[in-house]
């Protein structure tokens, strides 16, 4: 399948009815799981109703890291396998992951305040959270840095294989450090037991954010291969030989004497 | 292997005769620690509680300054590409090329430490582990950075990317390290984690010259 | 009237709440106008030069 959607034409065809279903799907998803989260979920026993920011902060998590996945998969098959479109599906995606790693850090600290009474804990989960949100960043500026885009997307490529090797290693080091460093008092990080009138809503808003991700990367995709396709034409129109002679030609660099 | 010693010895020379690298290092690294004090107030106890982890962030921000002229000389002046045909596989190249990093950067912080380490009133035995640490783990330093480098050769604001590249790299051997510190300034443990940060270089050593003569061999595509 | 004046309240916790609401909307929803803004330039883009390409040959 991934092979047959390798012909950016056939991308273009498809992504063109397949876009705006899902969006209009993800609005439809977002619109329920929004009604459900802040309306028909009831307030936690303990929490109140500030367990209604983890309706927005988990699926963000979830998307978060799935993304980030996305992007790795999608470099190593452009990498390997000269996808021509892994490429640009992976340098469409990121920038939607780091919006959704900064969604997640911001609705986690706003959670975290009424709750521990602390904006921010250094805890594994958090630092690694933020971590992550540097890789996303750093990844962006790299496939962004360089005037040759092919080369920026080349570059991003090796980089978020190696970010990908690297999760895993900061997991592990921050939790070693975390349990090193546990400040003294006890905190319920885990947040509640999910009871089934909650779970619900958290799907639903998974679901949605799910559908406008996927919504977003079409967009996205579309942008960049029209993008490319405008390179191109700009480069065909210089070469193009001068009208019928006799006209004044302007100087230009670009310009093919024929 | 000729070529491998010829290639280390070059870029060592290169290194050390302009002097100027080494001193911009250890000058940072000096200032940096320096400067703490004056931040957060010159109690000794509280130094003490920082003092490790304050020298291994500027070590760590000392050996990123010097990362960018890893490769862009060589790349700018056609050498690398001459590097990339030549006889000697380039993840050797690289190899050779951190490790001429190493000696004219890592290996004078390590030297260093321990007079930083007077300076945030340390007791000999966290000396000692700190300089250990930074001995075992500025070779890491030199090899992830090697990855970074060369994967942001050429980049427009090389030095911003390349901070914003490396900067999650670094923090496990930054963890293990000052951790190393600590341990031995509570008195057990230290061992445990140099081991793990002997663990990290040597991994280090094994995986990022391959990652960074990808990235070169990107770049000079 | 006082339902909805409970509803906006959140049980005392409408700021957070709400801000947290708000940035995830303001986030999401900035990162969508703006990638369908570029969509909708670059297709306006492509179009003109293929209209001007057109016209020259």
């Amino acid at each position: 399948m991934i092979n047959w959607l390798a012909n950016p034409a056939r991308f273009m065809r498809l992504s063109a009815r397949a876009a705006p279903w899902c969006g209009w799907a993800a609005a439809f998803v977002l619109a329920v799981g929004l009604f459900w989260s802040l309306v028909v979920a009831p307030p936690d026993y303990q929490q109140g109703d500030t367990v209604r920011i983890m309706y927005v902060h988990v699926p963000a998590a979830w998307m978060a890291l799935s993304v980030y996945l996305f992007v790795a998969v999608a470099s190593a098959i452009a990498l390997v396998w000269r996808h021509p479109l892994a490429e640009v599906a992976a340098r469409a995606s990121a920038p939607i992951g780091a919006a959704f790693t900064f969604v997640c850090l911001a609705t986690g600290s706003l959670w975290g305040r009424p709750m521990w009474g602390a904006w921010w804990v250094w805890d594994a989960r958090l630092t690694s959270v933020l971590i992550l949100f540097f890789l996303y960043l750093g990844y962006i500026a790299l496939a962004n840095a360089f005037d040759d885009p092919s080369r920026g997307g080349r570059a991003a490529a090796v980089l978020a294989l190696v970010g990908v090797v690297n999760l895993p290693i900061i997991k592990f080091s921050v939790d070693w450090w975390n349990t090193l460093h546990q400040p003294a008092s006890v905190m319920r990080i885990g947040g509640p037991r999910i009871a089934i009138s909650m779970l619900a809503p958290l799907l639903i808003m998974a679901v949605g954010f799910t559908l406008l991700f996927v919504a977003l990367l079409m967009v996205r995709m579309r942008t960049a291969l029209n993008e490319r396709k405008a390179m191109a034409l700009r480069l065909n129109a210089g070469a193009i030989p001068a009208p019928r002679p006799g006209r004044e030609r302007v100087a230009s660099a670009n310009t093919v004497v024929p | 292997m000729a070529a491998f010693l010829a290639l280390f010895r070059r870029d060592l020379s290169l290194a050390l005769r302009q002097g100027g690298d080494t001193g911009l290092v250890i000058g940072f690294f000096v200032l940096a620690v320096v400067l703490f004090p004056f931040g957060v107030g010159p109690e000794p106890e509280v130094l003490q509680r920082i003092g490790a982890g304050i020298i291994w962030v500027a070590a760590l921000l000392a050996a990123l300054l010097s990362l960018d002229r890893l490769f862009e000389a060589d790349y700018q002046d056609g050498e690398l590409d001459l590097l990339a045909l030549s006889s000697l596989p380039l993840e050797l190249a690289v190899l050779a090329k951190c490790a001429a990093h190493w000696v004219a950067t890592g290996l004078p912080l390590a030297l260093t430490s321990p007079f930083l380490a007077l300076l945030v009133d340390l007791d000999p035995g966290s000396i000692a582990t700190l300089f250990a640490s930074l001995l075992i783990g500025t070779p890491a330093l030199s090899l992830i950075g090697s990855v970074a480098a060369a994967l942001s050769l050429g980049a427009r604001r090389q030095g911003v990317v390349l901070s914003l590249l490396v900067l999650p790299l670094y923090i496990p051997p930054l963890i293990f390290g000052a951790g190393a510190v600590e341990a031995s300034a509570v008195g057990s443990g230290a061992r445990a984690y140099l081991l793990i940060l002997s663990a990290a270089s040597l991994a280090a050593l094994a995986l990022c010259p391959w990652a960074s003569a990808a990235a070169l061999r990107q770049a000079l595509e | 009237m006082t339902e909805i004046g409970a509803f906006f309240a959140m049980g005392g916790y409408a700021g957070f709440v709400w801000s947290a609401y708000g940035i995830a909307a303001a986030v999401l929803g900035g990162l969508s106008v703006y990638s369908w803004r570029r969509y909708r330039d670059s297709i306006v883009t492509v179009e003109r030069l293929q209209q001007d390409l057109g016209r020259r040959r």
